[in-house]
């Protein structure tokens, strides 16, 4: 059945009084809408960015000079505990998702995610974990035993306090909303896309969605499992790595590790995804290599499970085992080179470049990138990694990868998508500021860093001795630091500006070829009014149809209630009307509720943990009572 | 910290700086505490680069052959995005949103892809993991009859034991120069990393695991050795000093080593001996040929003749270990000794006493 | 327009669907896979240990005795059978075979969970005795838990069969249930080959 265009009057007054949200604090802690999450897991990562972020300067400071006595060992080890706990756990990973919430169903020209009250869920969830984790300061017992947290160091004997439970239990509690999340973007990504979106159409950030989400469904439960050995060990007095009954720590390093490497490429594909999207903008054609960017964006996510042993090349572990995870590890970096050869072909394809500052923000990126993958192939270099391993090289090393190939394509995805967001554009001239004080910032703290590892100084260390010749280049990386914390203001301030006076977007202000950009600038809540077709891998750079379509098939309308359409996996044919769900605050309450369970958990109260147990599952009973029209999820 | 030094500033003058006889290098004033200068202790840096030992040698020129092939290839990169920027600097100034490129994509741009970021990485890699396996070849196993030297590993100091536990010390561990001797490695709580920067890349030791390396210096001096995995609060503060030395030198040093010390002599002697076993020091420490058996802390027979003392993070001077016994959590803080309170005079015996164990 | 790529009949599209089309079908697949990596982290530790560890208890002929293990895997393999034949049913639009097979399975679950107290409770040793109990008692506690949560999810499935909520065309609850029901039951059977019948074999 079709509907003739002329007969779509009043279409968006009908699908806005059926997908708006209720302007009132109800409204705000109900809304299932996928681009209002979105922008909340941004501003919430951001949030813990800036936490981090704190963290980290207030190293920097006591590191300025040897013999630094600013904090206490004690605080110092929970500064860097948090700073890498945050960074990974609760800024990089949740970043990427609130872009990957925001984007997905617009990219792929669907109203929602397939199923927005478990988005909801994953949202409240992550917050209150992050809140969990960050209230261990006011008690006085942040985490204190590294991100990695190894055994026997954390366990009851050696960590008596709350600190590490702290950190397990915060853990255990964003990992429910992770794999919620994960499961989420898999099903949307595979059932919601717009009719002809095959996968061979697919945006590439699809690709690094849908491989990072299936890479965490994979990878998470290793370290669900590392941690509930652990509270059963410093609880219950379990003995999986007690060397004195018959447990060993490996078995933690090991399960920590087949989790923590894939994480890696977990909390950095997105991003690449990401500027796989960008680079064709401002290069004014479509970028090269798409097929080889998606096979190379699946391979690195496989393979990522193969190398995890690289971390543990120094605990003696057989020489032939070494050589193969030495391998792997180097293979690990082939599909890398052929992403960046794809965006360097890109740029030297181009006819013409376009200067926007998130154009500088990628070729920082990309320079940051091949450091940062050098770097880590000298990493995996067994007899090298036993001189450079647990020494400043790494630190060096990882934030080339973490600060070059996240947090430099999430300024840019901010610069390019937040005009989608809040209909302005930020200000190009501060924009050129904040890349190059950011830029030269990055260098000058993490560069040296180099030095100072193959110079011997180790990690994790709270203050070095004077005339190690650490002493200059720790003063280079503080005011390095400083410099990048400037950077960032600069950036804040933009982006304040840019909500203030910025000027309005337009639909597409960069003449972009993604579906996103066919809406309005911010969009309507139901996203399209007609569901959009695909007939390329660019949608909006296919040359402009003679005529426009004299009538349009019914199922790319879908004005009955919220309603959109799901599609086949491969071809994505017209398959199905999804019903979508309505506003509710079930999402919000089973959180709460796993909030009060993992407090109970912390403080170990019997009474308290069946209760608050008995409440999660009198929620989830809420939440799936049949209702009238039964509304899936 | 400030504080601290100054109330160690009355016993600075008293004790003559001790330096062992390969420390040659030191030429700076501990009469200025403001900035410990634990690095005369140590005849070079304790840097990757400053080799002592022939495997070191090999690791330092695999670093830079790799760093090397790495800025290679990042100026690659570099050369790419700037020419190809640059060979377009003067496009025309159409609008922002003009497409110029249509499809379909020139097939030959693939070969960028293919050739760029398959087949070079894949040759260089392959380089990278030749070089990687010869110099894992070159690494010999201890020929047989080589010294076997046990270390563990404690919050936050390093307990060393020659053959027989006929030699016992702590933080300083002595070798024949041009000699490979076997470690054996083990912890006695949590994990910790053995780290000569000088002479040889990293192993742990890790609860209920023996795990071994073999350590060769090709050159005499004292070099500095780190714990390099997370530890606890102190991670900071626990090294070693590795002496090597010629073989009649470590023959010697094993020799007097290896004798309990002698009874006190002298009645200011005596005096310290006695505030040692009567401050409760002894439960904790050893002092061979004395009473003194504890054995939670480091072996204190041959203290005097050390160069470093709390786990290689302070002078072993007679300011300093007085500063340490009177307040060790001031000076190392979560330290596990704990402070002993006597007056000046028992403070003086004790520190005179356990200086003079040479 | 219609569009040569886009295949349409031009028929209206189903709203309400079962099986590999609905969303929440996919929803499961994806739980059950990540719980299925949970307990492969579980058994892999177990083996891990036991290869590296020497005092690990169960090398030394500790075996878990069987008496209870093979009837437990009986009641759960029949429970699979028993929730398959509701949900034949149930696609035929048989809501009674729906609602005696749910109940038959949850009986024979609620048993299988009984018989795992017993066997918990006549265990020689604590999970705390060494690193062997430990696992043990983790990797099968675990497995009740799920077996517990799949009763719930029985319970749930049951309360809107007795109200007559399902028919052949809507009963996607009863597949998600039952898609879960027998996953937890694969479960079972590698944790009884792992740590009941591996050590008598190898």
């Amino acid at each position: 059945m079709t509907i003739a265009r002329g007969n779509l009057a009043g279409l968006a007054e009908r699908l806005d009084a059926q997908w708006s949200t209720p302007h009132s604090i109800y409204g705000w802690f109900a809304t299932v809408d996928h681009k209002k999450i979105g922008i909340r897991y941004l501003i919430t990562a951001f949030v813990f960015l800036l936490l981090g972020g704190t963290e980290a300067a207030l190293m920097r400071a006591q590191l300025a000079r040897p013999d630094g006595h600013i904090f206490s060992p004690e605080v110092y080890d929970q500064l860097f505990t948090m700073h890498g706990t945050t960074m990974i756990f609760w800024y990089a990973s949740p970043m990427l998702s609130g872009f990957g919430n925001y984007l997905v169903p617009l990219l792929i020209g669907s109203r929602d995610m397939a199923f927005p009250r478990l988005n909801a869920f994953s949202y409240w969830s992550f917050v209150l974990s992050g809140v969990f984790v960050y209230v261990s300061f006011l008690a006085g017992a942040a985490p204190h035993g590294g991100w990695f947290a190894y055994v026997p160091y954390t366990d009851a004997t050696y960590s008596p306090g709350l600190n590490m439970d702290f950190y397990a239990l915060a853990l255990l509690f964003l990992t429910i909303s992770t794999t919620v999340g994960a499961i989420n973007f898999v099903v949307t990504i595979f059932t919601m896309r717009a009719p002809g979106m095959s996968l061979s159409r697919m945006p590439l950030m699809m690709w690094s969605t849908l491989t990072t989400s299936v890479a965490s469904i994979f990878a998470l439960p290793s370290l669900t499992a590392a941690l509930i050995f652990l509270e059963l060990e410093r609880r219950v007095g379990f003995r999986f790595f007690d060397a004195t009954g018959g447990g060993t720590p490996l078995l933690w390093q090991h399960l920590f590790w087949v989790f923590g490497h894939p994480w890696v490429y977990i909390i950095v594909l997105p991003a690449t995804g990401m500027a796989s999207m960008m680079f064709p903008t401002f290069c004014r054609r479509p970028i090269v290599g798409h097929t080889y960017i998606a096979l190379a964006t699946v391979s690195t996510g496989l393979f990522g499970f193969g190398v995890w042993a690289h971390h543990m090349f120094a605990t003696g572990m057989p020489l032939l085992s070494t050589t193969f995870f030495s391998a792997a590890s180097m293979a690990v970096s082939v599909p890398s080179g052929m992403q960046v050869f794809a965006w360097l072909a890109t740029i030297w394809a181009a006819k013409r470049h376009v200067y926007s500052t998130t154009f500088l923000f990628l070729l920082g990126f990309l320079l940051l990138f091949v450091i940062g993958g050098v770097s880590g192939v000298m990493t995996a270099s067994v007899p090298y990694d036993w001189q450079v391993t647990d020494t400043y090289f790494v630190v060096a090393h990882l934030h080339y990868v973490l600060v070059g190939i996240n947090l430099f394509p999430v300024i840019a995805a901010f610069y390019y998508w937040l005009p989608k967001m809040t209909g302005r554009l930020l200000n190009e001239r501060l924009g050129r500021w904040n890349f190059w004080v950011m830029f030269l910032g990055a260098n000058l703290t993490f560069f040296p860093m180099h030095f100072a590892g193959v110079r011997g100084m180790p990690r994790r260390i709270y203050t070095y001795p004077a005339g190690m010749g650490w002493d200059w280049l720790n003063m280079l990386e503080t005011i390095g630091a400083a410099v990048f914390v400037v950077g960032i203001l600069l950036f804040i301030i933009n982006v304040i500006w840019s909500l203030r006076a910025g000027a309005p977007a337009g639909d597409n202000p960069w003449g972009a070829s993604s579906l996103e950009w066919s809406t309005t600038s911010p969009p309507p809540e139901y996203n399209f009014d007609v569901i959009p077709v695909v007939r390329s891998r660019e949608p909006l750079w296919d040359a402009p149809s003679p005529s426009p379509e004299a009538s349009i098939p019914d199922y790319r309308v879908l004005d009955t209630g919220r309603r959109t359409l799901g599609t086949t996996v491969l071809d994505g044919q017209p398959q199905e009307v999804l019903r979508m769900p309505g506003d509710s605050l079930w999402p919000l309450a089973i959180a709460l509720a796993l909030a009060a369970m993992f407090t109970a958990v912390l403080l170990a109260s019997v009474v308290a943990i069946v209760i608050t147990g008995i409440l999660v599952l009198a929620c989830a009973g809420g939440w799936l009572w049949p209702q009238p029209e039964g509304a899936a999820s | 910290m400030v504080s601290i030094l100054a109330l160690c500033r009355p016993f600075v003058n008293l004790g003559a700086r001790r330096l062992h006889p390969a420390a040659t290098s030191n030429t700076k004033d501990v009469n200025v505490p403001a900035a410990l200068q634990l690095r005369a202790y140590y005849d070079r840096a304790p840097s990757t680069l400053a080799t002592g030992s022939h495997d070191a040698h090999r690791l330092a020129l695999l670093g830079i052959a790799m760093t090397v092939v790495a800025t290679l290839i990042f100026f690659v990169v570099v050369g790419i995005i700037f020419v190809g920027l640059w060979r377009r600097r003067s496009a025309p100034r159409a609008p922002a949103t003009a497409i110029e490129t249509q499809r379909p994509i020139d097939v030959s741009e693939n070969w960028w892809v293919l050739g760029g970021g398959l087949a070079m990485p894949v040759i260089v890699l392959a380089g990278v993991f030749l070089l990687t396996l010869s110099t894992m070849h070159a690494y010999a196993p201890a020929p047989p009859g080589s010294p076997e030297i046990l270390v563990i590993g404690h919050q936050w100091w390093w307990e060393v034991r020659y053959p027989n536990d006929t030699v016992i010390t702590a933080n300083e561990l002595h070798l024949p120069v041009g000699r490979a001797v076997r470690l054996e490695l083990r912890s006695a709580d949590v994990i910790h990393s053995f780290w000569a920067p000088n002479l040889e890349g990293k192993t742990d030791l890790i609860p209920g695991q023996q795990n071994e390396m073999v350590l060769r210096a090709d050159s005499a001096g004292v070099y500095r050795a780190e714990c390099a995995e997370f530890c606890g609060p102190q991670h900071a503060k626990m090294s070693l000093s590795i002496v090597a030395e010629s073989a009649d030198a470590y023959k010697q040093w094993l020799a007097i080593a290896k004798s309990p010390t002698v009874l006190p002599q002298s009645d200011s002697a005596r005096a310290g001996l006695n505030v040692f076993m009567t401050h409760s020091c002894s439960s904790c420490h050893s002092i061979r040929g004395t009473a003194a058996a504890g054995i939670v802390g480091p072996d204190l027979t041959h203290f005097g003749s050390r160069t470093t003392l709390a786990g290689g993070s302070l002078p072993n001077t007679v300011g300093y270990l007085a500063g340490w016994i009177s307040n060790p959590d001031l000076l190392k803080p979560g330290t596990k000794m704990p402070a002993i309170p006597m007056d000046g005079a028992s403070l003086q015996a004790v520190v005179r006493y356990l200086e003079a164990l040479k | 327009m219609t569009d040569a790529a886009i295949q349409y009949s031009g028929a209206p599209l189903p709203e309400v669907t079962t099986g590999t089309r609905a969303t929440g079908w996919w929803g499961m697949v994806w739980l059950c896979v990540t719980e299925a990596m949970l307990f492969a982290c579980l058994i892999a530790s177990y083996f891990f240990l036991r290869g590296s560890v020497q005092a690990f208890a169960a090398e030394g002929g500790h075996y878990p005795s069987l008496t209870l293990p093979i009837p437990m895997t009986v009641l759960l393999v029949t429970s699979s059978g028993t929730m398959w034949w509701g949900e034949r049913g149930i696609r035929r639009g048989d809501q009674r075979r729906l609602r005696i097979g749910l109940a038959l399975t949850f009986v024979l679950g609620a048993v299988f969970l009984v018989l795992q107290g017993i066997e918990f409770s006549h265990g020689l040793h604590g999970p705390t005795a060494s690193a062997y109990e430990s696992i043990f008692y983790t990797t099968t506690g675990l497995h009740g838990a799920h077996v517990a949560m799949g009763l719930l999810m029985n319970l749930y499935a049951q309360l809107q069969a007795w109200r007559g909520h399902f028919s052949a065309k809507r009963h996607l609850t009863v597949q998600n249930v039952s898609l879960y029901w027998h996953f937890v039951d694969a479960v079972w059977i590698v944790i009884l080959t792992t740590l009941y019948l591996s050590p008598r074999l190898w």
